[in-house]
């Protein structure tokens, strides 16, 4: 009974037992409402940086209120509203702000990526061509990791002077032997991969594998640490900045803003709290963008592991 | 009140997409669990037999949810059950083993520890108890050394001596039902039998009931009492084991069971395409020794590969076999030059090759292209298809631009895959089409020889069958000689010109593939054959009783500079010679070679007593069966 109801089946059947169907098509990759949110604070910042010094009401260095750590939404007569108060030189901190955004994200946009196109660079090289070559770029990273990066800095400020060819170089220099142990450590792990063992097996050269195999698989990770590492820099020319040695007054950056006008915190004044929250709103923007590709990427692999 | 342990009563499972559409896993799936009794979810990957299996501990993956039917457990649903009586469920009552016992245990952790920290979590047993009755699980699974092995790390035994711990560790707590997930699949088959053996005994002694997830049917045949066959997340056809083993109704189970490996004997494999060629071979290797750490003296620090010699003759098969670290792997990567030898020769086309592949000329790179196991980490997951397979094509042979893509659609549709793929990404392909892949940029050198490294290993049997099948038919089309690496005997018997035997580093055995499959037998080759299981109900018994299995398994492998390799597992191994003296070299017929003290007219002795031992079974299990029928 049961076999005839299945020949009858047969020929339908037969066809649907093949292998069983393949993966679809990827999807490019589609931020949700938090990178979304992330990418427009991100614009937000660097339009400031373009067109800022044009829109913001007063210049970053006019003392113009008529007191300091001046609340929110209070007037100077004859001058203008300021939104946010005034800070401890009477200066209107909206304006520092706005003026900040380009020396603070502009610096440090900067000596990241320099730090990160030596870092990743020489990282990589050393993990690809191994042997002395590593040797010898780990060694002398070591002895530059094992300095106290402030102590760096002010060594290399106070012997060249303080101005911000100096500063990036600086944070360069110190952000770099970071990057450089994370570019080889993730070297390393892909360079044990079959693909790149085949590459070699080939015959390819060091540019092929560094160029094509390697680095396309380290983009990911290095890209997330970018906006970690983006923090950091901010954080290191507002404490050079703190101690005299960064960006020289009058001119603004979020850093120094933060520590010049904690004192105003004890008067019960939210100086501080402007410049901070400028700097918040930026490196969180960052994680947040770099967090939702890397938390696609891994949603489609465990898509894929179901 | 029911008697069955476990009910499964139109379980579903699925995904819903971010766009809010519900994809299916499992499409209502119902069977019942008695207790005491094993049931095999029998399926290929993708089938849902895992998802199901787990649902037995109300666990989904990450991503899925139950969304309809109930599991009950002696009638009560364990999907609606509180967090709280879950993890009363799990490890008490429903216990797990995972497919790899080697990621499943805690490096950290003593053997003991873990074997018992279940069972004296959930409160069944207190530790002394607890660690009694591990000890009598041990004896029961046959582990060596059962008072100590507890205080062993998991690094310290051997792989199947580590399946067999987890599953003590599954039953420490007298678990109602055991989920086993694939638990031989990564073994090797004569590992495979000791496993099954001593799950077998122990899920007996238990009197437990057991899921048995696999994808293998004769593994099946030798442990299940219910079969259920799945495909796509539906039941074809459910039934007692002997039902579906011996008398399948569905197409779908036919066919699984078509693609169940045939048994490995002579005859199965095709003569070689290009018969006559063979003035030279196309790669030779030569009284090669290689292994791993420094080189003194032509000795490696530690030796994998003794004294080789294998030829490959031009559009040859040469299938490689033995079980894993016998160095069949390493064979073919100092052949490929991944690995540079201590001693001797590798050939190619007449002339030596540098050992080591940076020195060597890209003519010789280009003809020799070695094939890698996985093919998820042997293709660049951040490159086209197109750049994977034209790399080859513009680096040795200068093709690029429009010339490179329609070469590129060419070997596509040789490796029978669409076109179209050369603009998808490896992650967009499934696992059979990503070895075709694989295979596709190693064609795309245009090689003289191709070493393929367990290529087949990691796909589903129908799915590692039709690679075969495309092995075969590039053969012939393209003239490439083939070394053939795999620890499955019946893939190199139905594909290979000749056969090499390796074990411990030694070739104990090699010659056309008729002539290694037939008696004159070299013990270790014996042992192998009959290890492979059979479709057959009851078979597990039989092969146990037969004397070079109960030799061959009770050991393990050792490596070493003197005597023959095999001495110490040998049923036939002749104390102060088998121990002492490298075996010669004898030759039965033409080519085929085997390594051993016994001589050809010993070994067709020992084998023709083997035969008479399996008849004798036979005959008495016959007569049982006739008496039980008379009954």
């Amino acid at each position: 009974m049961t076999d005839s109801t299945q020949e009858n089946q047969e020929p339908e059947v037969k066809s649907k037992y093949d292998e069983l169907p393949d993966a679809p098509p990827k999807k490019k990759i589609k931020l949700s409402w938090v990178g979304k949110t992330g990418v427009t604070i991100i614009v937000f910042w660097l339009v400031m940086c373009l067109i800022g010094p044009t829109i913001a009401p007063f210049h970053e260095a006019d003392i113009i209120a008529d007191d300091s750590f001046m609340p929110i939404f209070t007037e100077t007569e004859g001058e203008g509203m300021h939104w946010l108060g005034t800070d401890y030189l009477e200066r209107d901190i909206l304006s520092r702000i706005i003026w900040g955004a380009r020396t603070t994200i502009g610096i440090a946009v900067v000596a990241t990526l320099l730090a990160y196109l030596f870092g990743v660079t020489l990282g990589i090289a050393a993990a690809v061509a191994g042997g002395w070559t590593d040797m010898a770029l780990s060694r002398v990273n070591d002895a530059i990791l094992s300095l106290p990066t402030i102590m760096l800095g002010l060594l290399i400020v106070v012997a060249l002077g303080a101005s911000i060819p100096v500063l990036i170089g600086t944070a360069t220099i110190i952000y770099a032997s970071s990057v450089f142990r994370i570019a080889r450590a993730l070297g390393q792990d892909i360079m044990v991969m079959d693909f790149v063992e085949a590459a070699q097996a080939r015959g390819e050269g060091l540019w092929w594998i560094i160029t094509r195999e390697v680095l396309p698989n380290a983009a990911m990770p290095l890209a997330t640490d970018f906006g970690l590492r983006l923090v950091f820099v901010v954080l290191f020319i507002a404490s050079m900045s703190f101690l005299g040695l960064g960006i020289q007054p009058p001119a603004a950056d979020w850093g120094s803003m933060v520590r010049q006008n904690l004192e105003g915190l004890g008067y019960g004044s939210y100086a501080a709290i402007w410049p901070a929250l400028a700097i918040a709103t930026f490196t969180i923007s960052i994680n947040l963008i770099v967090d939702d590709i890397s938390a696609k990427e891994g949603g489609s692999l465990a898509k894929k592991m179901i | 009140m029911t008697d069955n342990l476990f009910e499964f009563k139109d379980l579903k499972i699925g995904a819903t997409k971010e766009d809010g559409t519900y994809i299916p896993i499992v499409k209502g799936v119902s069977f019942n669990i008695k207790p005491g009794e094993v049931v095999a979810l029998i399926g290929e990957s993708g089938s849902g037999k895992t998802t199901i299996s787990l649902g037995a501990l109300a666990y989904t993956k990450p991503g899925l949810e139950f969304s309809g039917g109930e599991v009950l457990l002696y009638g009560e649903n364990v999907l609606t059950m509180s967090d709280e009586k879950t993890r009363a469920l799990r490890g008490a009552k429903v216990a797990y083993l995972a497919q790899s016992a080697a990621a499943t245990f805690n490096p950290a952790l003593t053997i003991g520890e873990q074997v018992t920290e279940s069972a004296v979590m959930h409160g069944i047993l207190t530790q002394e108890a607890a660690t009694k009755r591990a000890e009598e699980l041990y004896h029961a699974l046959e582990l060596p050394d059962p008072l100590r092995i507890g205080n062993r790390y998991p690094h310290q035994v051997s792989g199947g001596q580590l399946q067999r711990l987890m599953a003590a560790m599954a039953l420490c707590g007298k678990p109602d039902l055991l989920v086993l997930d694939e638990p031989t699949t990564a073994l090797d088959v004569t590992t495979q039998i000791e496993v099954l053996k001593a799950f077998k005994k122990v899920i007996q002694e238990e009197n437990a009931a057991a899921v048995y997830v696999t994808h293998d049917l004769a593994v099946v045949a030798q442990v299940a009492d219910h079969i259920v066959v799945l495909y796509s997340g539906e039941i074809m056809e459910q039934g007692p084991v002997d039902q579906i083993i011996n008398h399948p109704t569905h197409e779908y189970t036919r066919r699984l069971m078509s693609a169940v490996r045939p048994q490995p004997t002579a005859g199965l494999g095709e003569e070689s395409a290009i018969a006559g060629e063979r003035e030279q071979d196309a790669m030779e290797v030569i009284d090669m020794t290689a292994g791993y750490g420094g080189i003194v003296d032509g000795e490696p620090l530690i030796t994998i590969l003794r004294d080789i010699n294998v030829d490959v003759g031009h559009a040859e098969v040469i299938g490689v076999i033995g079980e894993s670290g016998c160095g069949k792997s390493t064979l073919a990567r100092v052949m490929a030059g991944l690995l540079p030898q201590a001693r001797g020769d590798v050939k190619l086309n007449g002339s030596v090759l540098e050992p080591d592949l940076h020195h060597r000329k890209l003519d010789d790179l280009q003809k020799v292209q070695f094939v890698y196991q996985m093919a998820d980490t042997a293709l660049n997951s951040k490159q086209h298809i197109n750049t994977i397979i034209g790399r080859p094509l513009e680096f040795y042979h200068g093709i690029t631009g429009k010339e490179n893509r329609n070469k590129v659609r060419e070997i596509l549709e040789l490796v029978e895959l669409p076109p179209e793929f050369a603009d998808r990404f490896p992650s967009e392909l499934s696992g059979g089409q990503k070895q075709r892949v694989n295979l596709a940029r190693s064609l795309a050198s245009n090689p003289d020889v191709m070493l393929c490294d367990e290529v087949t290993s990691a796909l589903d049997s129908i799915v590692g069958s039709n690679v075969i099948k495309l092995l075969r038919g590039l053969r012939d089309k393209t003239g490439v000689s083939f070394v053939f690496i795999s620890h499955d005997l019946s893939t190199v018997a139905s594909f290979a010109d000749k056969i090499v035997v390796l074990y411990a580093g030694r070739v104990v055995e090699q010659g056309p593939t008729d002539a290694v499959l037939t008696p004159p037998f070299h013990p270790y080759t014996r042992l192998l054959i009959s290890s492979v299981p059979e479709l057959r109900i009851g078979w597990l018994e039989d092969t146990m009783q037969k004397r070079e299995m109960a030799a061959g398994i009770a050991r393990g492998v050792e490596i070493t500079a003197v005597g023959c390799p095999f001495f110490n597992r040998c049923p036939a191994g002749i104390e102060g010679t088998c121990d002492t003296e490298i075996p010669p070299i004898r030759e039965t017929i033409k080519d085929h070679l085997v390594a051993c003290h016994l001589s050809i007219e010993e070994l067709r002795e020992a084998e023709a007593h083997t035969q008479q031992i399996l008849h004798g079974f036979e005959r008495i299990g016959d007569d049982e069966t006739a008496g039980a029928a008379a009954h």
